[in-house]
């Protein structure tokens, strides 16, 4: 079922999307389907096991699901210090 | 308390605010811009962060400290935005009635700030070139290495930048 979310990308990846983020519709059922939908926009070449992905501004799983109007963020791998 | 800013990090200051009449021992870490990283000369570094969950996450990593050992007070600040060489990127610090706890605390602070907060550093170098700094551990040990325990294994590609990753690999 397509579904709206807004999805934001940072660091790397809002470089290479070149926005920092945009709304659209995706039927993706969970973060990664949507990550891995989305590849074209945030071009990561890590799996993305080695990034990070927050809904709502809650840190999740990957498998975590993907609902209408969610706010998805997206991780590049971070190096905080 | 855990505190994100633009503003240069005083840790004189801010240690003043763990003082506490039980305490006995002060343990702290900074974190400093260095002018060199895998071989290539730095020259200034570019802080991102994304503020609302590296607050919320840092209040989790303090409050972890806090269950795990005896301690009075602990607090983390992280700078975002241009740092030059030598400015302090990060600074934590804990009280505690007896050294032990205050050492063991402030460790694990700093290894867990530095791979749960969405926080990212771009490097720019000598060269004119620049580039986004992979997680010193994560990368080479997937998201369940614990970070508390132990180092990285031998063969880790500890802080390589992700562009030369690219093209080395």
């Amino acid at each position: 079922m397509k579904k709206q979310v807004t999805v934001r990308y940072f660091a790397l990846f809002r470089e290479h999307a070149g926005i920092s983020g945009e709304t659209l519709e995706s039927d993706a059922d969970s973060a990664a389907a949507l990550f891995a939908q989305l590849k074209h926009r945030h071009g990561s070449t890590e799996p993305a096991s080695h990034c990070k992905v927050a809904i709502n501004d809650q840190l999740v799983d990957w498998d975590a699901p993907v609902r209408d109007g969610d706010v998805v963020l997206f991780f590049p791998p971070v190096a905080g210090g | 308390m855990m505190l994100m800013t633009e503003e240069r990090i005083l840790p004189d200051e801010l240690s003043r605010e763990l003082r506490d009449p039980a305490a006995g021992a002060y343990a702290s870490f900074e974190g400093w811009i260095r002018n060199h990283n895998d071989g290539m000369s730095v020259v200034r570094l570019e802080y991102e962060a994304y503020a609302p969950l590296c607050r919320s996450e840092g209040e989790r990593i303090l409050e972890e400290a806090r269950s795990r050992w005896k301690i009075l007070h602990a607090h983390c600040v992280h700078r975002s935005g241009s740092l030059e060489i030598g400015d302090c990127a990060v600074w934590v610090g804990v009280s505690s009635a007896h050294r032990d706890e205050a050492f063991h605390a402030c460790r694990y602070i700093i290894d867990q700030v530095k791979q749960r907060l969405p926080i990212w550093k771009k490097e720019h170098y000598a060269n004119g070139d620049s580039g986004w700094v992979n997680c010193e551990r994560c990368a080479s040990h997937g998201p369940h290495y614990d970070h508390a325990q132990g180092l990285p294994p031998p063969d880790a590609k500890a802080g390589t930048p992700l562009h030369k990753r690219r093209t080395a690999d």
